[in-house]
């Protein structure tokens, strides 16, 4: 611990060095938003669709990191799951609320498999969650893409030429979701000074909120934050470390899989190939944003990091433009940015870990010289 | 009649790891109630005979031991610490066993939490029942009280002062309905003096309701202030079992340490009266488990310096912390010039060297060759064994040269091997430990720091060892300080012994002088 500094510029200092991140985003919006020429009610109407879009995925990041498996990208296996429950559920015609809810239903079975699968790994790697999960989710992607590509059509039926591809087998580069598109969304949705709230969405990502907020205060979920704080420790108090982390991946990739229902509900169309590839990155990144680390993150810095995130992303092409006269230079900010936070927010991790332990040497030296002065 | 018999009883208990023993015929009874001071120097068997008696898990996977512990009269054999918990028997241990970002309570009662019955859990199982917060509270404070030593409940170990944490520790064990025999691994070692005083009393408290303690410490006084009987082992073997009131500081010190004194006594060359070579002022290191805290010593030129203590108390940390290879503050004035700390670099540059206690990990390559291994650090310091070519411009290694010298060090040493091209890690820990003096030897320093050269290595290759640094010293005249937890063996070549006690120099005293005044100084000041 850095100790406890009492003078009001040094808790200024130290609160800036423990949210830098956040607050870079801050200034980055704070520039941007008087350059774009948005007007409130559209940018609320937009940060409001991106918040009922990723919120639910950006939470299911959250029970790993209390089990102290880090950012992991083992959501993006959930992803998957969701994806190839709603091209069946696309396939069969089913649609609107209960198509959305068959595929969530769908989805959890694969999910739960493919966490175990995903659990077991990481276990064999403690310590190295994230990049071990990263490239699990790219080995997963090959066999999503063999599922899809190549059983879809032959192994399991799909009818509608719409979605398989004229080969016969495979399923197309991009799959027609208009007919599911926001109808969860819409349920109830009212008009607040043109800001269109989706309030059925909202309620489901509230009332994950409870959850996660009172499976902190079960037993799984205390045992959770002790195996996450110190596998060794939890061993030997009976704990079982490896199960309980298996678990946690597994409910990470069944939360996921919802969320990416809910995601592509909003979108109204999944591109069948890469919707999956890059939302554990955004995720993350937008976690991150929110001032979450690598061991703790909260439910405030999810919904923070959509907001901060997202706003940027709305932002930034409009500002590209102005700056540079090239929208392009804006999507290629977005890229940019998302993985220079990831890997700011990990140098950061890795620094503030290494000051902690040389504070050690240096309250060493202090005790030396108040010794000198007794 | 089985309430007749005590509550622990050892029996013939022996233990060796892979033929070397550490526990020779072990007899020990202990009553309900009763308080027992186990004592010994480091290495002696305690921690050996506890993790038996706890059933820790790493003594079944070396072979298991050999004897009888008997409990209520029953035999048992453990097979994890569970079992041995399940039978009443809680530890202590000296690295804490918290969970950092967990209240104290939430510590006290881990794994143990009262619960809530829920729905979800109807569902999906009992782990998904909630805590019951109040209940876990009630529980952790009747455990305090149990204690008689006052820690915060709410407090977060993180924020804990280090004795609290010890605290919390010992409540958890007391937490446990089923305890009988509570043993406490040197509790007092990170305790201030209020809080020892404050957990003496709590454990005369635990004996008055029927708990038996075993107290593992090295602050004498603490074991004659609490205990009924005092059991002290040397190298494996349970040399006394008196009861506390019978003996004194004294005694206890000789018993610990032993060995008659005359057996060393050898023709000893009077330490040099020369001038100071290295000069180490005001040194703190920060080297986990090994902390040294203003740390002053001289060191003359010529001179075997040793320097000795029980481990944990900083002896490691001084020659580490002077190399480089942990943070480090202070001075070191190195013939005339100080040397700047917390760059090995420079060290080796003003031609000191090290052969460290970690061997494996800082000593070796151990996927290379012998010769490599010997002739590296000298090659890439010194630029030995290197002939230029091309008027400079490109160095060659010099095979020749290095083969020479690694065999004159297999010679000189008797490094068992099958060739130089050997690779370090197929050889025995002796013989990796000779290669990494001879590696420091190679360097030709001016002045060596060797830091448990003996450390798991037998008695024949302990003498070779011990012989080719004293040679080294004479020959070449290179300073040596020698760190050893071995008492004895620094009495053998070293012409002066600096003990080291609670991170400071306790004192310097000539090797000549009995066991007994190295006994006092190294518990003078424990920490």
């Amino acid at each position: 611990m850095n100790g406890k500094n009492t003078s009001a510029p040094r808790k200024a200092l130290n609160f800036l060095s423990n949210n830098a991140v956040p607050v870079m985003f801050i200034i980055i919006i704070a520039i941007c938003l008087p350059m774009s020429g948005f007007s409130t009610t559209f940018l609320l109407n937009e940060i409001m669709t991106r918040l009922s879009r990723n919120a639910f995925l950006i939470l299911s990041l959250l029970i790993p990191i209390m089990a102290g498996m880090g950012l992991n990208f083992g959501m993006t296996l959930g992803a998957m799951a969701a994806e190839i429950a709603l091209i069946l559920t696309s396939d069969w015609q089913i649609w609107g609320i209960p198509g959305i809810v068959l595929a969530m239903i769908m989805s959890i079975p694969i999910s739960i498999l493919l966490g175990l699968l995903c659990g077991k790994i990481l276990n064999a790697a403690k310590g190295r969650e994230m990049i071990t999960s990263y490239i699990i989710s790219f080995f997963m992607n090959g066999v999503y893409q063999l599922v899809v590509l190549y059983m879809m059509g032959s192994i399991i039926p799909i009818v509608h030429t719409t979605i398989k591809l004229p080969r016969g087998y495979g399923v197309r580069a991009s799959v027609d979701l208009t007919r599911i598109r926001k109808a969860l969304d819409n349920v109830l949705s009212i008009n607040i000074g043109g800001v269109i709230v989706p309030v059925v969405t909202l309620l489901i990502i509230a009332l994950m909120c409870l959850i996660i907020v009172w499976f902190r205060r079960t037993k799984l979920g205390q045992d959770m934050r002790a195996v996450g704080q110190d596998m060794e420790v939890a061993r030997a108090a009976g704990i079982d470390v490896e199960g309980t982390r298996i678990i946690s991946i597994v409910i990470s990739t069944v939360l996921a899989g919802i969320g990416m229902v809910i995601y592509l509900q909003n979108m109204g169309d999944m591109a069948t190939y890469s919707s999956h590839s890059q939302i554990g990155m955004f995720c993350i990144a937008a976690l991150l944003v929110g001032g979450a680390s690598v061991d703790k993150a909260s439910i405030g810095n999810v919904f923070l990091g959509v907001i901060l995130f997202h706003t940027m992303f709305i932002l930034a092409p409009k500002a590209g433009a102005v700056i540079a006269g090239n929208e392009v230079i804006g999507e290629y900010f977005r890229v940019f940015v998302s993985y220079g936070v990831i890997t700011v927010a990990l140098v950061m991790y890795e620094t503030k870990k290494r000051r902690a332990k040389a504070g050690m040497g240096a309250q060493l030296a202090a005790a030396q010289r108040e010794g000198d002065k007794r | 009649m089985s309430n007749q018999a005590p509550l622990l009883e050892l029996k013939n208990i022996k233990k060796d790891f892979f033929g070397n023993q550490v526990l020779e015929d072990i007899n020990l009874t202990l009553d309900a109630g009763e308080v027992l001071g186990l004592v010994g120097e480091n290495g002696a068997g305690k921690s050996t005979l506890m993790k038996i008696l706890f059933g820790m898990t790493d003594i079944r996977d070396t072979g298991g031991y050999g004897g009888d512990v008997l409990l209520n009269g029953q035999k048992v054999n453990f097979n994890s610490p569970f079992d041995a918990l399940a039978a009443g028997i809680g530890m202590v241990h000296q690295e804490f066993s918290l969970i950092p970002g967990f209240t104290a309570n939430e510590n006290i009662l881990l794994n143990r939490e009262p619960q809530k019955k829920s729905l979800a859990a109807v569902v999906f199982g009992d782990r998904l029942n909630t805590l019951d917060r109040k209940d876990m509270k009630s529980q952790a404070e009747e455990a305090i009280e149990k204690m008689g030593v006052h820690i915060e409940g709410a407090m977060t170990i993180n924020d804990m002062p280090v004795g609290h944490k010890q605290f919390t520790e010992i409540a958890r064990e007391l937490s446990k309905e089923q305890l009988k025999l509570l043993i406490l691994d040197e509790p007092t070692a990170v305790l201030t003096e209020q809080e020892a005083d404050a957990l003496l009393d709590s454990i005369r408290g635990m004996s008055k309701r029927g708990i038996a303690v075993i107290f593992i410490t090295h602050r004498l006084q603490e074991i004659l202030n609490v205990c009924n009987k005092v059991a002290v082992m040397r190298d494996g073997v349970l040399v006394k079992d008196v009861p506390a009131a019978e003996t004194n500081i004294a005694e206890i010190t000789r018993w610990m340490v032993g060995r008659s004194v005359a057996d060393t006594a050898k023709d000893r060359r009077e330490p040099p009266q020369t001038e100071t070579v290295m000069s180490i002022q005001r040194l703190w290191v920060d080297m986990p488990g090994e902390t040294v805290r203003d740390v002053n010593l001289d060191v003359r030129r010529g001179e075997i310096l040793g320097i000795g203590g029980l481990a944990g108390q900083g002896k490691l940390g001084i020659p580490n912390g002077v190399m480089g290879l942990y943070p480090a503050g202070g001075k070191v004035i190195f013939d005339g010039r100080e040397i700047p700390l917390n760059q090995p670099r420079a060290c080796l540059n003003s031609q000191l060297a090290f052969v460290s206690e970690d061997r494996r990990g800082v000593g070796l390559l151990l996927d290379e060759s012998l010769e490599w291994n010997i002739a590296f650090p000298a090659m890439q310091i010194h630029d030995k064994f290197l002939r230029p070519m091309l008027g400079g411009l490109v160095k060659w290694r010099d095979e020749k040269a290095i083969r020479e010298v690694t065999a004159r060090y297999i010679d000189e040493l008797k490094i068992k091997c099958t060739s130089s091209k050997q690779k370090a890690k197929e050889l025995s820990g002796g013989n990796q430990q000779k290669v990494c003096l001879a590696k420091a030897f190679a360097l030709e320093p001016k002045f060596l720091f060797v830091s448990e050269p003996t450390r798991g290595i037998d008695v024949g290759a302990k003498a070779l060892v011990l012989k080719a640094l004293e040679k080294f010293n004479r020959e070449s005249g290179v300073t040596i300080v020698m760190i050893s937890s071995e008492l004895e063996e620094l009495r053998q070549i070293c012409d002066r012994i600096a003990i080291v006690s609670g991170g400071r120099i306790a004192g310097i005293l000539p090797a000549g002088r009995s066991s007994e005044a190295f006994g006092e100084l190294m518990v003078s000041s424990v920490v």
